[in-house]
């Protein structure tokens, strides 16, 4: 029998590409499927998915909870905890198309729920702690069902199989949103489960990523410490969790959450003035656990920004274009050409360097 | 003949542009990779944005791009030219063992990774802007060039240029005061003689992209060489 994610390890190739409107305008969710077209052959069918931001605003009070269900007892186990826990708002089934390139489906439905105040009183955590905290207890310890995006306005979709596909699968031209990033999966010896596939994300937090860490081990080791817990052994879960963990515990800015995890090599610091210096040296050493080696570009999504990055030696490709209110980032510039032939001024980010775009105040 | 790659993956594209006659014409080319690669008597233009590994293993024929070009841009090519009116992504003339690659724009990383030279095979890298991070990483033979020509305010390379270089040599049109060299290779201003082996190269840039030579030659160039004295000696014990 195929061994299932978390048993076993995956390296990947991978493809991935990114849009997000700064004045929060309405991006339909197949533009972005566009972008994976030419890059279809980074990917090999195992894994694609994306994510989206401000999908639903008539719900964006409630935390919207997209979760695959192996059977339908499954599910009746899982609804009956989320009461336990939350005000159920709304639970349907995500609409999704047959089509003959995706099979295999689990059950997938999604929640919009509000935590119950009763029971963050009791726990004495704020709300975001507290959905983190049930999505991790679900993922760990209720079998057959699998959390795979949890925050507010926005959603993840994803599945085995070619990412436009996948968009086509999940009818993504049926969202709009100002944000959204894709992933195209080519794990080169997988089980292929569609909890594996990309976005990974946790609040309102996504990553999208391509690349192939080396110190997922030393990374989980230090993260697990706070509370994570890493079940999947992929590379992506990992990197979600650490941003999480500087951004939402620690309240690092994006700029020093980039210099912790690509962190300059110490001569590149050195050659720095004296006070980038300090602040350089304090995050390398603070942090040193949490920086993370070999190569990866990845795209973070989170409620009204977006930010790229690459490894410190930039051993993957990632490339970010303009055109009017919009900013394009792909894996290759044909990604973003597909989406906007008249985009302009290309960018290739250096290895460590940030990009971060975020939608203007009040227009998401 | 003239080539409409739009729907064409990269195994179509490249049946078509293998069986087509002369001088070929490809158009609305988005992300194909290996296009041309391998071939030996054609010229080729190309609009639109060619794919990953470019001319890879290219033996003889002439690819123009009248844009960018993705990552990979000849790839361990053997011979022939390359001429890219844009930039190029990471690792162009990875491994190029002979040919010429001129880049009008930027380069990204790993620019000439391990090039090399033997005998009447002697590639070069023209980068006509500025170069990312390890320009030349691994350089065992051939001419790395770049010019700099480029407005932002970057250096003319990144870090850790020349890291492993062993052969070869590398001409920058700057000063390079601000650039660290690793210890292993000797940096000098380039004399009369050594502006004079890549004159013809200087040459064909200004042809290709319109520029003037005069104005080229109006500026410092700093040659990088390794240092071939005792290349061992950081890795044997001195005794």
């Amino acid at each position: 029998m195929l061994k299932r994610e978390g048993e076993i390890r995956i390296p990947s190739g991978c493809a991935i590409a990114a849009v997000i409107s700064k004045e929060g305008k309405g991006i339909r969710g197949d533009l972005i499927s566009e972008a994976m077209k030419p890059m279809h052959d980074r990917s090999n069918g195992l894994g694609g998915g994306f994510a989206g931001y401000g999908i639903y605003p008539e719900m964006r009070d409630f935390f919207a909870f997209h979760i695959f269900f192996d059977h339908r007892s499954t599910r009746k186990e899982c609804e009956a905890l989320l009461k336990e826990r939350f005000e159920i708002v709304k639970g349907e089934l995500i609409p999704t198309r047959k089509i003959p390139q995706i099979t295999d489906e689990p059950i997938i439905w999604r929640y919009f729920v509000a935590p119950l105040k009763s029971m963050l009183a009791a726990e004495q955590i704020d709300e975001n702690e507290f959905v983190a905290r049930t999505v991790v207890k679900i993922n760990t310890q209720l079998k057959g069902a699998y959390v795979f995006s949890s925050g507010k306005n926005m959603g993840c979709f994803k599945a085995v199989g070619f990412p436009e596909d996948v968009g086509e699968f999940y009818r993504l031209e049926e969202y709009e949103g100002y944000s959204w990033t894709a992933h195209g999966r080519y794990p080169t010896n997988t089980p292929g489960w569609w909890g594996g596939a990309h976005p990974f994300s946790l609040l309102d937090y996504s990553v999208v990523h391509n690349g192939e860490i080396s110190s997922y081990d030393a990374n989980r080791r230090y993260i697990e410490m706070f509370g994570y817990k890493c079940t999947l052994q992929t590379d992506t879960e990992v990197i979600t969790y650490i941003i999480d963990y500087l951004l939402r515990r620690q309240k690092l800015t994006l700029e020093e959450v980039a210099s912790v995890i690509a962190a300059p090599f110490w001569s590149t610091i050195n050659a720095k003035p004296e006070k980038e210096k300090e602040k350089l040296t304090y995050l390398r050493t603070v942090f040193s656990n949490l920086l993370i080696t070999g190569p990866f570009s990845i795209v973070f999504g989170w409620d009204g920004g977006l930010m790229a990055l690459n490894d410190r030696l930039k051993l993957r490709s990632m490339i970010t274009a303009e055109k009017d209110d919009k900013v394009f980032i792909a894996s290759e510039e044909a990604a973003i050409i597909a989406m906007e032939p008249e985009a302009e001024n290309f960018y290739a980010p250096s290895g460590g360097e940030p990009v971060i775009v975020r939608v203007k105040e009040g227009k998401f | 003949m003239n080539i409409n790659a739009t729907g064409l993956d990269f195994v179509d594209l490249n049946e078509a542009l293998r069986q087509s006659r002369g001088n070929c014409n490809i158009t609305h080319c988005l992300g194909q990779r290996f296009l041309a690669a391998g071939i030996s008597d054609k010229t080729v233009t190309v609009s639109g944005v060619p794919g990953n590994a470019l001319g890879a293993y290219l033996n003889g024929a002439k690819i123009e791009v009248m844009g960018n070009a993705q990552d990979a841009v000849g790839d361990t090519m053997n011979d022939g030219t390359i001429v890219i009116h844009g930039n190029v992504g990471d690792a162009v003339g990875y491994a190029m063992r002979g040919g010429h690659i001129y880049v009008q724009g930027n380069a990204g990383y790993r620019a000439g990774i391990h090039m090399k030279a033997y005998k009447e095979k002697q590639p070069a890298l023209i980068i006509g802007g500025k170069a990312g991070s390890f320009l030349g990483e691994y350089q065992a033979g051939g001419t790395i060039i770049v010019l700099g020509l480029a407005d932002n305010d970057k250096p003319i390379v990144g870090n850790f240029p020349s890291t492993g270089m062993h052969g070869g040599k590398m001409y920058l049109r700057s000063d390079c005061k601000d650039i660290r060299f690793p210890s292993q290779v000797h940096t000098h201003p380039a004399s009369k003689e050594e502006l004079d082996e890549i004159d013809h190269y200087l040459r064909h840039y200004c042809s290709y992209f319109d520029k003037d030579l005069k104005e080229l030659l109006d500026s410092p160039f700093t040659v990088v060489m390794p240092d071939s004295r005792n290349p061992y000696r950081q890795m044997y014990v001195a005794n």
